[in-house]
């Protein structure tokens, strides 16, 4: 019984552990250096994702309220990847932070957050962990303490949150009230198309939407990625928002299978509405975190598209996407948040010419970008490639021809940056920054990713064979 | 075949030789970048040689039809059960023809760059970008699938960007190779819908399969897909047009064209290799390889294709009577010509003799490839004596480039169809067809094959003739030897390219094509070809003079007695009034505003929307718990009232 519990909830308790260590480090007297925190935490943290693949046991615990499996597994498997890479790209800003211990607190229990959320079988356990994830957050995009926007950007994200949230356990309640359960299984059974369930299901789909950042809910996400620190920008945008897919996905084809017709129509329209409206602003930002939230809510029209094949073909797509997601994200991320952290220059203006300066950055930034392009062959492609696929087998050719013509427009912007890089000029540039051990190690493991994934088909095929539809 | 290891090295080759360069080749191979990416590329051509010898004379025939092989597959992604995705080679006379016609191609490009690209401070990226290139070009024409044949596709586009961005010093040259890349990717995106298509339907993604699947009369398969419809047509022919569409992108056919002329910004030898003979012709290759679809199940297809590449051929060929670059001229003529393969596979048919302008067109990229090639390189070695691409710094070369002067002309001459050289044959073949099918497009055919001739010869006089021949002072010789022997050798195949005997090889359904073309059918386009000639030896050979003399006789006209000048008059008229005037500059305009306004139209609208859109990203949180609020009422609204 105690073995069941240790192991079934392996990868929560890790975290704790992490959590704890931590903790005691911080309160107990001895000053640590920055540097030789760094190292340690992230070998925790590599260990933590090694530990990931071994001692899986499927269970449910809690009668039903928590359950695992092998495909839930390798989603945290798949998060734990996206921390520590993030942890990596982190080091040049934590390196000079004074609260550094503090950080890796929070953003470990948000984690913890979503590990719990991915892993409910009820809407209680699905709504502590969906906070858990979410409030420390908010105190993280203050993390940059001297900075104004910072602090906007935290305030801005808990005040939005608390209107998702709160629509949200309307609708859990409502949902309550209608078919007296709140157990995945059982809802799955109870809920068949009436009007209050309707309803219902919008309440629980706008929250979703918020925490996707589908438009028209995604207007928090610009102002707050801007003014967080870049490592926690490319946290909110990579697993926060990997997580909440996840989730949603779950959400979707269990408890509201029986509405399917129904969400299949409203899941098209904001899919429509968030790759169009997310192409347009990204055209005319300027930042270059501003810049990669806007392409970020235009690949999250993309992903619902290949989650409105209700199948098992479709699940894959979308896991398998988003591992590339957040390999080319993080690259991106990882190239400017070492920009960020060494010059303070977040502006897309301020990279041109920077391949003359640092040609090693430019094109790790490149290729990021071909790859959330979706060029061939970078994975990005083979990851777009087969959302849409998925997305084609329900024969709606209109919004296939819209995602594929609106791929061409994300290609201006993403090449737009890709001029700057190479062949603009600029009277000063960004001088040659030396880039530390750990964000190479970043860099390389996602680039690593963006080459290989694509080509290895027994990656795809794996998470095909894992996925129980 | 008893050895796919060689046909696998063909394309492995080139990518050895991009990724040596590519990560060894600034710090280790400054200097020998050249000599390794051409000894590289001749090994290659070796193979594909020694592969055309063993698939025509030895192994390619079973029962005197000329098999589709399948010399490698394996699974690579299964996508579902039943549907996977699969790398393969797959070898049959086309491929075989286009391994040749690449691989040689690419090795005379090689080795004339070594003289052209001397000095460049970036020689070792240039070779490897060719090296990329050349692997990706024949990686494409390997392919055994749709989607393989897609990503090699892509990969031509992405490495062809590289290349016409070259110079990426030059703000022109990074336009024109953004612009090549956005246009051709807007035509890829038609090409990925239609594969989508055809697979969906098809449940496969293999040529043979899907080939197979569609053409057989009554195929569970091939009844879906016709019955299957959207705005009124099928998806049979949604799925081949979109596919057409991605082709014709690459094949800078109207209204797609406009990215090539544009590419002209690359290095010149660039343009030999890539708009010449292999990427351009990418888009004839792909309909030739799903050619059985289109004439077996879905004429009406391929009738868009007849139309679009005549248009494209005439309208390429009277806006090249008005260029002065003479690059410009040589990229419209490029797209006049494969106007001319495409509409020539528009006409033909499946079976047997019917087939002729399926084998013509295969014929004509053939030939296309040595002559076009060879003008490219004849052009570049040109600029790169006198430092300008425009007619009025040229003139007079004849004595100073003998040899590209003699080649030139060779080339001159393939092009405009005059016999014995290789384009007559192809030309014959082609004109044939057309004839045989449809009056038409014969007519706009000869007429566009008259105004070749025109404005090839119109090139090649501003260029060796038409001034004195010391008017060039202080030129550093005609180019190194390995400028020259390109030319020689290109001009040699220009000649005698014509005589293989590709009608037997080549054709839709395998078995050899035995029709003649009679002697009396050649004398009207021969005829109109030398008139063309004539006219622009006229007009061109010497500076000035004849417009010069028209403008004295200007206010007589009445008075102008003699005939001579009578006519000289009426040609005038026609090409400098009526065709550049009426038609050419109309086009032209047409083409930069209409066509290329389309696209900045696009374009223009999208940034005006999204500047539109822009204050709704207030910066206010009570807005966003607005629009938050609105959302959640606006997707209740929309589903009470739209969704039932």
């Amino acid at each position: 019984m105690l073995n069941e519990y240790l192991q079934v909830l392996k990868s929560e308790w890790l975290l704790i552990a992490i959590i704890f260590i931590l903790l005691f480090i911080k309160v107990g007297s001895k000053e640590w250096k920055n540097e030789t925190l760094l190292y340690s935490i992230n070998f925790l943290l590599l260990l933590n994702l090694i530990a990931g693949y071994f001692y899986n046991l499927p269970g449910s615990l809690f009668n039903g309220m928590y359950f695992s499996n092998d495909l839930i597994f390798l989603q945290k498997n798949i998060l734990n990847l996206g921390m520590y890479l993030v942890s990596l790209i982190a080091y040049p800003w934590l390196k000079e932070h004074k609260h550094l211990l503090e950080f890796y607190i929070l953003i470990l229990s948000t984690l913890l957050g979503m590990f719990f959320m991915i892993s409910s079988g009820n809407m209680l356990i699905f709504y502590l962990g969906l906070e858990l994830s979410t409030i420390p957050l908010a105190a993280l995009a203050n993390f940059d303490l001297e900075k104004r926007k910072s602090s906007e950007a935290a305030f801005k994200m808990i005040i939005s949150s608390a209107f998702s949230s709160a629509l949200m356990l309307l609708g859990i309640s409502f949902l309550y009230g209608v078919t007296g359960t709140l157990f995945f299984s059982e809802l799955a059974t109870l809920i068949h198309g009436g009007p209050m369930e309707i309803f219902v299901f919008i309440l629980i789909l706008g929250g979703f939407s918020f925490k996707m950042s589908v438009v028209p809910f995604h207007l928090w996400t610009a102002d707050v990625y801007e003014g967080a620190p870049v490592a926690v920008t490319a946290y909110l945008s990579v697993i926060s928002k990997s997580a909440i897919l996840f989730i949603f996905m779950t959400v979707m084809f269990t408890v509201f299978r029986n509405l399917e017709p129904q969400w299949y129509f409203m899941i098209f329209l904001l899919s429509v509405l968030t790759i169009l409206i997310g192409n347009l602003f990204a055209i005319r930002q300027n930042n270059m975190k501003r810049f990669l939230a806007f392409s970020s809510i235009a690949q999250v029209g993309f992903v619902l598209l290949g989650l409105s094949g209700v199948s098992k073909i479709g699940m894959t797509s979308v896991i398998y996407f988003l591992l590339i997601y957040l390999f080319s994200n993080l690259a991106a991320f990882g190239v400017v948040a070492l920009v960020s952290a060494t010059t303070g220059k977040e502006n897309i203006d301020d990279f041109k010419g920077f391949y003359k300066t640092n040609p090693f950055l430019s094109w790790v930034l490149a290729i990021a970008l071909f790859s959330l392009a979706g060029v061939p062959p970078t994975a990005g492609f083979f990851g777009k490639f087969f959302l849409i696929m998925s997305g084609a087998e329900r024969g709606n050719y209109v919004w296939i021809i819209f995602a594929a013509l609106n791929m061409i427009i994300s290609f201006y912007y993403y090449l737009r940056v890709v001029k700057a890089i190479f062949m603009d000029q600029n009277e000063t540039p960004i001088k040659t920054i030396m880039v530390p051990a750990l964000p190479k190690l970043a860099m390389a493991i996602c680039l690593l990713g963006i080459i290989c994934t694509g080509f290895l088909s027994w990656i795809y095929d794996a998470i095909f064979n894992l996925c129980n539809f | 075949m008893s050895h796919p290891i060689y046909i696998v090295l063909i394309p492995l080759i080139p990518l050895v030789c991009f990724l040596v360069l590519g990560i060894f080749g600034r710090k280790y191979f400054t200097n020998s970048a050249g000599i390794f990416g051409t000894l590289g590329l001749l090994t290659s051509t070796l193979f594909s040689l020694s592969t055309a010898y063993e698939y025509f004379f030895v192994s390619g025939k079973l029962n005197g039809v000329f098999q589709k092989i399948e010399v490698l597959k394996f699974t690579w992604l299964e996508f579902s059960p039943g549907v996977s995705i699969d790398l393969g080679i797959l070898i049959d006379p086309i491929t075989v023809m286009m391994l040749v016609v690449v691989s040689f191609v690419s090795l005379m490009v090689h080795l004339f760059s070594l003289g052209y690209m001397k000095g460049e401070t970036r020689f070792a990226t240039y070779y490897a970008f060719l090296g990329l290139f050349t692997f990706s070009m024949l990686g494409l024409v390997l392919s055994s699938n749709i989607f393989q044949i897609y990503l090699f596709w892509e990969l031509v586009g992405v490495s062809s960007f590289l290349l016409i961005g070259f110079y990426f010093e030059k703000p022109s040259a990074v336009a024109a190779s953004k612009k090549a890349f956005i246009v051709t990717r807007f035509a890829d995106l038609g090409f990925l819908i239609g594969i989508l298509v055809l697979s969906f339907y098809s449940h496969t993604l293999d040529f043979g399969v899907l080939i197979e699947r569609l053409t057989t009369a009554g195929s569970p398969y091939l009844n879906t897909i016709n019955a299957a419809s959207f705005l009124g047509v099928s998806a049979l022919t949604w799925g081949l047009l979109l596919v057409f569409m991605g082709g014709a992108g690459k094949s800078a056919m109207f209204p797609l064209h406009i990215w090539l002329p544009d590419a002209m910004e690359g290095p010149t030898p660039v343009s030999a290799l890539i708009h010449a003979a292999t990427m351009v012709v990418a888009g004839v290759f792909l309909v030739a390889r799903l050619f059985p679809v289109f004439a077996l199940s879905d004429p009406a297809a391929l009738q868009v294709v007849m139309y679009t590449g005549a248009f494209s051929a005439f309208f390429a060929a009277v806006i090249a009577c008005t260029q002065t670059d003479i690059k410009r001229v040589l990229a419209y003529s490029t797209m006049s010509q494969i106007g001319y393969m495409m509409f020539a596979l528009g006409v033909s048919k499946y079976n047997g003799e019917e087939g002729l302008g399926y084998m013509g067109s295969m014929f004509h990229l053939f030939t296309h490839a040595f002559f076009k090639s060879l003008l490219f390189l004849g052009a570049g070695a040109v600029i790169h004596m006198v430092h300008s691409n425009e007619m009025k710094d040229m003139g007079g070369l004849r004595k100073l480039m003998p040899i590209t002067h003699i080649s030139f002309l060779i080339a001159c001459l393939a092009i405009a169809g005059i016999p014995p050289f290789s384009g007559f044959f192809s030309k014959e073949e082609i004109l044939m067809a057309s004839f045989e099918s449809n009056k038409l497009i014969y007519a706009v055919a000869l007429l566009t094959s008259g105004l070749t001739a025109f404005y090839m010869f119109r090139l090649y006089y501003s260029i060796f003739w038409s001034k004195p021949t010391d008017s060039h002072h202080g030129h550093h010789g005609e180019g190194t030897l390995t400028m020259k022997i390109p030319l020689v050798l290109l001009a040699v195949l220009a000649i005698v390219a014509g005589f293989v005997p590709i009608s037997s090889w080549i054709t839709a359904d395998g078995n050899a094509i035995h029709s003649s073309i009679p002697i009396t059918f050649s004398i009207l386009p021969v005829s109109l070809a030398v008139i063309g000639i004539l006219l622009a030896t006229r007009l061109f050979k010497t500076e000035n003079e004849l417009p010069q003399r028209i403008a004295i006789q200007m206010g007589g006209l009445y008075k102008a007695a003699s005939r001579k000048f009578y006519i000289d008059e009426v040609y005038l008229f026609i090409t400098k009034k009526v065709l550049f005037n009426l038609i050419g500059k109309p086009a032209a305009w047409f083409d930069k505003n209409i066509v290329d306004g389309f696209m900045n139209l696009l374009a223009k609208l999208t940034a005006g929307l999204s500047e539109l859109i822009k204050g709704y990203q207030s910066g206010k949180v009570q807005d966003y718990a607005l629009y938050f609020f609105g959302g959640i009422t606006g997707l209740i609204i929309a589903f009470i009232y739209l969704w039932k």
